[in-house]
């Protein structure tokens, strides 16, 4: 994965487009007004699943973008971030807030341990080890002896949690700012690691393991321990998901669940930060859209047959590879570093 | 004892089964260094238009054999249009598109022939073997199908020129190009075969666990399984590696974890193989030169 320049790591400052963007999104809770009666909590749950899945993908892409190994099986480690709340919430009767940095410790171990095994593949056989992994991962929460804790196929329900009385706010408006002030501080870690020594080192070993190697960074240790934040990212970002949709089951942490985050982090651009956001928003829209998508396409093409959303993806991912390899943040970075060039000479 | 040998039989028949899965991976592998994550998929969609000839009124070895061939055609069709423009692409493009081909693959079946189950005949009698209720003539027949089959690919890959010539592609491409080999020409015959060799494991797994859009998904994970075990570098070894698969998840799962957790097994040989010998049992050791 040559030629991935990342300029706006090593940009100095606090990034006042993003400040802006993060306000943006913490003030469209008040477009109440603007939006038709009785649609508004539901726009406002999308706004939560886009989110969880920007931090699902954020999780991915300091993995796959900042550190060249190829995951297939995140949807593991988002279910086990799920399944830790959900348990937690369920049977010791702790409070959703308190469930997130226990995701997080679980599933940073789980991946660090996954992390061993990884440090001996390579590309593709990462790819195949992982995608295993994200198919054995439904069938092994379904497993009967551990179904008192899981709740085996059925899954489990949950309380979905109330607003505090003092915010004034609706359950799903305080919920989309759970899940902002989660995405803003993930966003803010990763940045914060990426622009530190560990970053670099992790960016070093992405471009060339045995010349990182040489320069002293230990490429194991700095490997396992990206595999645990990823994990860790994006399992909270999994029990992000069990508390708002407030229900976990097995069926839903299958390997189109792995697919559709690749989905997003292609789609938004590989090693981006802002590229996780779009990536985010993207297949929640496609998701939600896919039913409108599949009838314009009926009407348009005359194709006789519901179009699904997968049938979209993967054309669209094909399409990507060949014209955008590096997603929509890519493709912009490209178009500017053109005008800076022209600009230059 | 008996039931033993039941365990084992039907170890070796879907072992049989996974040689076929695991056949193909390995010959795109050998030939491109690319694992196609599609390779189940594009065998539950042959065996898709096989089960639409059989209901259209083809007899059964009619349509077994035009599937075949359209399947061979579907995946030169593949690598040419699809493929070849990312040869020179970094891995995780490729894997995005082998994971997109998937994609496609599961909603067109889906889309076209819908998700409900559907049987799939079988051209072989339900009946014992010699009436011994060990071993059942479906079982001998999938066996037989996969065994010729490998031999009629032994003998074009060792007696035909063809054949010669897609091993001598793969295995040094520049020497190859300069004998003149149409090089990604082989490549797309190896993508070719290897689907063609995905359908006959889809419509012998068919009247096995039925046909819907998700069949192969875990097929296909044992074929990797026995790719890695065998060794992904060898067509021989990927066959061994199937059997011996087949046979450890039924015994397994029969005796010692049972059903549920077949996958997990699955997942813990794939890890472990990788881990302790990545090389397989008849792969070669690779040496990179930095």
């Amino acid at each position: 994965m040559a030629a991935v320049t990342n300029s706006w790591v090593n940009k100095r400052g606090p990034g006042g487009i993003a400040i802006a963007f993060w306000i943006l999104l913490a003030l469209l809770p008040f477009g109440e007004r603007f939006v038709a009666e009785g649609s508004f909590d539901y726009y406002m749950f999308m706004g939560q699943a886009m989110l969880i899945n920007a931090i699902a993908i954020l999780g991915l892409n300091l993995l796959i973008g900042f550190n060249g190994q190829i995951s297939l099986g995140h949807s593991a480690f988002f279910a086990v971030g799920a399944y830790t709340a959900a348990i937690l919430m369920n049977f010791a009767g702790w409070p959703y807030w308190a469930t997130l940095p226990v995701a997080a410790v679980v599933c940073f171990v789980a991946g660090f341990l996954f992390g061993f095994p990884a440090l001996k593949l390579e590309g593709h056989y990462l790819a195949l080890a992982t995608f295993t992994l994200a198919i054995a991962v439904p069938q092994l929460l379904k497993y009967k002896p551990i179904g008192k804790w899981t709740g085996g196929v059925g899954g489990l329900l949950l309380d979905k949690p109330d607003a505090p009385g003092w915010s004034g706010l609706g359950q799903d408006q305080f919920l989309y700012y759970v899940c902002l002030l989660i995405a803003i501080l993930a966003f803010w870690a990763v940045r914060n690691v990426l622009r530190g020594r560990g970053g670099s080192a992790m960016m070093a070993i992405r471009d060339h393991v045995m010349a990182a190697g040489t320069m002293g960074i230990d490429t194991a240790r700095y490997k396992t321990v990206t595999f645990g934040l990823s994990a860790a990212i994006t399992g909270v970002a999994g029990a992000l998901s069990a508390i708002t949709v407030a229900f976990v089951a097995p069926d839903s942490f299958t390997l189109q669940l792995a697919v559709s985050f690749l989905v997003g982090l292609v789609v938004g651009g590989i090693a981006s930060l802002p590229g996780c956001l779009i990536g985010g928003a993207f297949i929640v829209l496609i998701q939600n859209s896919s039913q409108s998508i599949s009838d314009w396409m009926k009407a348009t093409f005359s194709i006789s047959y519901d179009v699904p959303a997968w049938a979209i993806y993967g054309v669209l991912l094909i399409a990507l590879m060949y014209f955008m390899p590096r997603g929509i943040m890519g493709g912009v970075e490209a178009v500017t570093q053109r005008i800076v060039n022209r600009r230059g000479t | 004892m008996e039931f033993f040998v039941q365990q084992l039989v039907a170890g070796l028949t879907s072992g049989s089964i996974y040689a076929c899965v695991a056949l193909g991976l390995v010959m795109i592998y050998v030939s491109t260094d690319h694992i196609n994550f599609a390779q189940g998929e594009m065998a539950m969609f042959a065996t898709y238009i096989a089960w639409a000839m059989i209901n259209a009124g083809l007899p059964y070895w009619v349509a077994f054999g035009a599937t075949i061939l359209i399947a061979f055609a579907g995946g030169l069709f593949i690598q040419r249009v699809i493929l070849k423009p990312l040869e020179a692409a970094p891995v995780l493009s490729l894997v995005v598109c082998f994971i997109a081909l998937l994609s496609i693959f599961n909603a067109l079946a889906g889309m076209i022939w819908s998700y409900t189950i559907k049987q799939f005949p079988t051209p072989f009698p339900a009946r014992d073997l010699f009436g011994s209720g060990l071993v059942s003539v479906q079982q001998i027949g999938v066996v037989g199908v996969t065994l010729l089959m490998l031999g009629l690919l032994t003998v074009f890959f060792h007696y035909t020129t063809l054949g010669l010539a897609m091993r001598a592609a793969a295995q040094n491409a520049a020497s190859a190009r300069m004998m003149g080999i149409r090089v990604s020409w082989m490549l797309a015959l190896g993508w070719g075969l290897a689907a063609a060799i995905g359908a006959v494991a889809g419509m012998l797994v068919a009247p096995i666990v039925f046909l819907d859009p998700n069949m192969m998904t875990g097929i296909l994970v044992y074929g990797f399984a026995g790719a890695l075990v065998g060794g992904i570098g060898s067509p021989f070894g990927a066959v061994i590696g199937g059997f011996i698969v087949g046979v450890l998840e039924n015994l397994v799962g029969s005796y010692i974890i049972g059903n549920e957790l077949k996958l997990t097994f699955a997942l813990v040989i794939v890890v472990g193989v990788l881990l302790v010998k990545p090389a397989g049992l008849f792969g070669r050791v690779v040496v990179r030169r930095v």
